[in-house]
C-alpha cells in the first residue's frame, strides 16, 4: 500500500485480472443460443429427453435396416408369436448371441397358439445380413439389415402379432408415420397461429376482434369429436400418404388457437415499444415491422411451447388410428398397431400385442420433458 | 346487479357462440361427398333392387335432403320451413336416423343423461385430485413428494386414454372384481331410474371416471402447484411467517384462495378435454353414452344423429364454460366490473 502524490491509496501488488470478472466476460461474448443451451443442459431430463428425441428422429430413415424384416412380413407359421430374448450364453458357454427357433403347436384346451423352444439348436444371429428387400431412406432399394435370425430360426424381439408379422419391426416403421404427423400438424398449427395471432396483435380492431371470436369458438370445442367428424370426412379410397398429411393437417387446423392467442397477446405488449414506433417511422411496411422486429423477440418461446403440443397431437393420431378413422393399413404407425390390441382377449392372451403403447409413452413424455427444459431455458427471468 | 348483467351477457355471447358451431358442424358433417341416403340409392341401384330406391327417394324428400345446403341448414335449425313446417332442432324435432331407422331423439335419450354423469363424475374427480396433490406439490416443493406427484401426473398425461381404460378394465375386473363393460348390468337398461340401478351405474363409473380424469388431473395440478409457488414468493407470506403463523393457517388463508382463481376459470379448458376423452373412451370401453354413437353415425354419414349430438357435445362444453365464467365473477370482483379479457 502505497500513497500517491494526490493522497490517492494505491495496492502495490501487481495487477490481476478477477477470475470471477474473466468468465462473466466470456459469457457476454458468448452467441446467445450457446447461452441458452447451456442453461438447457442443466435441466439433465430435458437434455437426455433431447437427445433421445434426436437419435429417434435420426434412425427413421434406417428404420429398414435396422428392423429385421419388413412390416407387412407375414410369417404364416409364427402367428401371435411371444417376444424371444436375446441370448449370449449357450450351456453355460459364449457362443456369441443367438436366439431358440420355436415352433407352434395348438393348444387344445383355449385354442390358442403355444411355441416351445428348441433349446438345443442356438441358432446365430447375423450381422449385416440379407433379409425383405426396402428401401433406405425411401431411395435405394436394398435388402441388407442390421440383424436377422438364420434360416429356420426368427427373431421376434417383441414377438408376432395376429397376422405373424413381427411386432419390432413395425414399431420402428410406424414410428416414420406416427413421429413425423406431429411434426406436420405443428407446421401447420404454427403457420397459422403465427399469421392470424400476429395480425389479430399488430393491427387490432375489427381484425383482432374477429380472429379473437374465431379462437374463443375453437378453444371451446372438444377435439376429438372434431377430429372425428373431419377425419370421417376423408375419403377412404385416398392413399395412405394422402391420408397421412390431411391427418397431419387436422390435427395441425384444430391446435392454433392456442398459439395465436399467446402470438397476439405478446403483439400487444410489444407494439408499443419505442424499437416498433422508430421502425415504423423509417418507413417499414407492417409485414417487415412484424418479421423484423416483433417475431424474433419471442420465436425462441413459441418453439417450446410448440414443442409441448407435439404430444398431443401424436396422441391425436394414434388415437384416431385406434377408432380406425385415421390411418389405415397397410399403412404402419403405432396407433394402427394398437388397432389390433383393441380387445380384451388379446390383452389377456397375447399382452404383447400391446407393446406399441410403450414408446407411445416415452415419446409423449421425452417430449413434455423436452419442452419444459427448452421453456425454462428461455426463460430470461429464470434465477 | 352488475352480476345479474354479466350473467345475461355471457349467456347471450353463449347462444351467439352455439350458432356460429351450428354451422361449423353442419358444414364438417357435409364435408363428405354425397349422404346416407344418396349412397344407399346408388347402392340399391348397383345391387338392382328397384322396390328400396323409391322408400329412399320418399326419405330424401321427407328431410329436404334433395335442397341446397343453405336450406337444408336452415331447415335443421329450424330457422325456415320444411316439408312439414318448422321442424328443426329449436322446435325439439332432431330427425330421424337413417342408419338405425329410429327417430335420433329415441337413440340418445338415455345416453345423454349417463353422458352428462360420467362427465359430471370426471370433473369433480379431477378437483378431488388435483386440489391436494397440487397444494401438496407446492407447499413440499422440490422434495420427493413434489417429484413423485410430477411424475404420476406426466404418465397420466403420457398414457393414451384408451389404453388405460383397457388395462385398468383387465386388472380391474382381475383382481377388484370391477365389473366389465357398460354403464349398469344389462338387466337395467331400459328400465326406470331405482337405487338399484343407480348403485350399478356407480359400480360401473369408478374406472371410466378414473381414465377420462387422469388426463386432466395432470394439467391442472400443475397450473395450481405453479400458481401456488409464484403466490408464496411474495413478501406478505414471509411476514405472515414471520409473525409466528402456522404453515397450514398461512398457506389456506391467502395464498391459497388467490391461486384458486385460474383453477376456477381452468374449467373452460378442462371440459372440452375431458368431453373429447369421454367419447373415446366410451367407444372402448362401450359405456352406453353418446361417443359410441357418434363414431357409427360419422362413419355412416347418418347426418341428423351425427349433428345432434356433436351440437349436444358443444352444448355441453359451452354450459360449462358458461358456469365456469359466472363462478369466476362471483369469486373475483375484478372481473366483475372491468370489461372481460382487458
Amino acid at each position: 500500500m502505497s500513497i500517491q502524490p494526490d493522497g490517492r491509496y494505491l495496492d502495490d501488488r501487481p495487477y490481476e485480472p478477477d477470475p470471477g470478472t474473466e468468465a462473466r466476460h466470456a459469457d457476454m461474448d458468448m452467441a446467445n443460443w450457446r447461452l441458452i443451451f447451456r442453461r438447457f443442459r442443466e435441466h439433465k431430463l430435458g437434455y437426455f429427453s433431447a437427445l433421445f428425441l434426436l437419435i429417434s428422429y435420426l434412425s427413421l430413415p434406417i428404420a429398414g435396416f435396422i428392423a429385421p424384416y419388413s412390416p407387412n412380413f407375414r410369417h404364416a407359421d409364427h402367428l401371435y408369436a411371444p417376444p424371444q430374448g436375446i441370448h449370449l450364453f449357450h450351456e453355460g458357454s459364449f457362443i456369441g448371441p443367438h436366439v431358440y427357433p420355436i415352433t407352434a403347436e395348438v393348444d387344445m384346451e383355449d385354442f390358442s397358439w403355444k411355441y416351445i423352444p428348441d433349446t438345443e439348436n442356438p441358432a446365430k444371429l447375423q450381422f449385416f445380413c440379407e433379409g425383405n428387400y426396402y428401401k433406405l431412406a425411401g431411395l435405394f432399394r436394398t435388402n441388407r439389415h442390421l440383424v436377422c435370425a438364420p434360416e429356420g430360426a426368427t427373431i421376434f424381439l417383441f414377438g408376432s402379432d395376429r397376422l405373424g408379422r413381427d411386432v419390432f419391426s413395425r414399431i420402428l416403421y410406424g414410428a416414420q408415420l406416427s413421429l413425423t404427423v406431429g411434426l406436420v400438424g405443428i407446421t401447420v398449427s404454427f403457420v397459422i397461429g403465427i399469421v392470424l395471432g400476429s395480425i389479430a396483435g399488430y393491427f387490432g380492431g375489427f381484425l383482432d376482434w374477429i380472429i379473437n371470436r374465431v379462437i374463443e369458438i375453437l378453444r371451446s370445442l372438444p377435439e376429438l369429436p372434431l377430429w372425428l367428424a373431419l377425419s370421417a370426412a376423408v375419403p377412404s379410397h385416398w392413399s395412405p400418404v394422402a391420408v397421412f398429411f390431411i391427418i397431419s393437417i387436422i390435427l395441425g387446423i384444430l391446435d392454433w388457437p392456442g398459439l395465436a392467442r399467446a402470438v397476439r397477446s405478446k403483439f400487444l405488449s410489444l407494439r408499443e415499444e419505442e424499437f416498433v414506433r422508430a421502425a415504423e417511422m423509417m418507413g417499414a411496411k407492417p409485414s417487415r415491422v412484424i418479421r423484423k422486429h416483433l417475431l424474433p423477440n419471442f420465436l425462441s418461446h413459441l418453439i417450446a411451447s410448440a414443442t409441448l403440443s407435439i404430444p398431443a397431437m401424436i396422441l391425436g393420431e394414434t388415437a384416431l388410428s385406434f377408432l380406425g378413422l385415421g390411418l389405415r393399413a397397410p399403412a404402419v404407425s403405432w396407433g394402427v398397431m394398437l388397432n389390433d390390441a383393441q380387445n380384451l382377449a388379446s390383452i389377456e392372451i397375447y399382452p404383447w400385442t400391446a407393446i406399441p403403447m410403450l414408446p407411445i409413452i416415452i415419446v409423449v413424455l421425452a417430449f413434455n420433458f423436452f419442452g419444459d427444459g427448452l421453456r425454462d431455458a428461455l426463460d430470461p427471468n429464470r434465477s | 346487479m352488475a352480476i345479474l348483467r354479466y350473467a345475461l351477457f355471457r349467456t347471450l355471447t353463449m347462444f351467439a357462440t352455439l350458432l356460429v358451431v351450428s354451422v361449423l358442424i353442419f358444414a364438417i358433417i357435409n364435408l363428405p361427398p354425397g349422404d346416407y341416403l344418396s349412397n344407399q340409392i346408388n347402392e340399391l341401384r348397383a345391387t338392382g333392387q328397384e322396390s328400396g330406391i323409391a322408400k329412399a327417394e320418399f326419405l330424401r324428400k321427407e328431410y329436404a335432403l334433395d335442397r341446397p345446403l343453405w336450406e337444408q341448414y336452415l331447415i335443421w335449425m329450424g330457422f325456415a320451413p320444411g316439408p312439414h313446417g318448422f321442424s328443426g332442432m329449436l322446435q325439439g324435432e332432431f330427425g330421424w336416423s337413417f342408419e338405425f331407422d329410429r327417430p335420433v331423439s329415441e337413440i340418445v335419450g338415455e345416453a345423454l343423461w349417463l353422458t352428462v354423469l360420467v362427465n359430471l363424475a370426471a370433473v369433480l374427480f379431477v378437483y378431488l385430485i388435483a386440489l391436494p396433490l397440487g397444494v401438496l406439490a407446492a407447499a413440499k416443493s422440490k422434495t420427493w413428494i413434489d417429484y413423485t406427484s410430477a411424475f404420476i401426473g406426466y404418465l397420466g398425461l403420457a398414457t393414451p386414454n384408451f389404453l388405460l381404460a383397457l388395462m385398468l378394465f383387465y386388472y380391474g375386473h382381475k383382481y377388484l372384481d370391477l365389473p366389465i363393460g357398460g354403464l349398469m348390468l344389462p338387466e337395467y337398461e331400459g328400465q326406470p331410474m331405482s337405487f338399484e340401478k343407480m348403485k350399478s351405474v356407480l359400480i360401473h363409473l369408478i374406472i371410466p371416471t378414473f381414465v377420462i380424469g387422469t388426463s386432466g388431473a395432470a394439467a391442472m395440478q400443475q397450473r395450481l402447484r405453479a400458481n401456488l409457488l409464484d403466490e408464496l414468493a411474495k413478501p406478505y407470506v414471509e411476514t405472515a411467517r414471520a409473525k409466528g403463523m402456522s404453515e397450514p393457517a398461512l398457506l389456506t388463508k391467502y395464498p391459497l384462495r388467490v391461486a384458486f382463481n385460474p383453477f376456477v376459470a381452468d374449467i373452460g379448458t378442462l371440459l372440452p378435454a375431458l368431453i373429447s376423452g369421454s367419447v373415446l373412451v366410451s367407444v372402448v370401453l362401450g359405456l352406453q353414452t353418446i361417443g359410441p354413437v357418434l363414431l357409427t353415425a360419422l362413419k355412416s354419414q347418418d347426418q341428423f344423429l351425427s349433428g345432434f349430438v356433436l351440437m349436444f357435445v358443444a352444448l355441453l362444453t359451452l354450459i360449462g364454460t358458461l358456469i365456469s365464467d359466472l363462478l369466476l365473477a362471483l369469486l373475483d370482483p375484478r372481473i366483475r366490473f372491468g370489461g372481460r379479457g382487458q
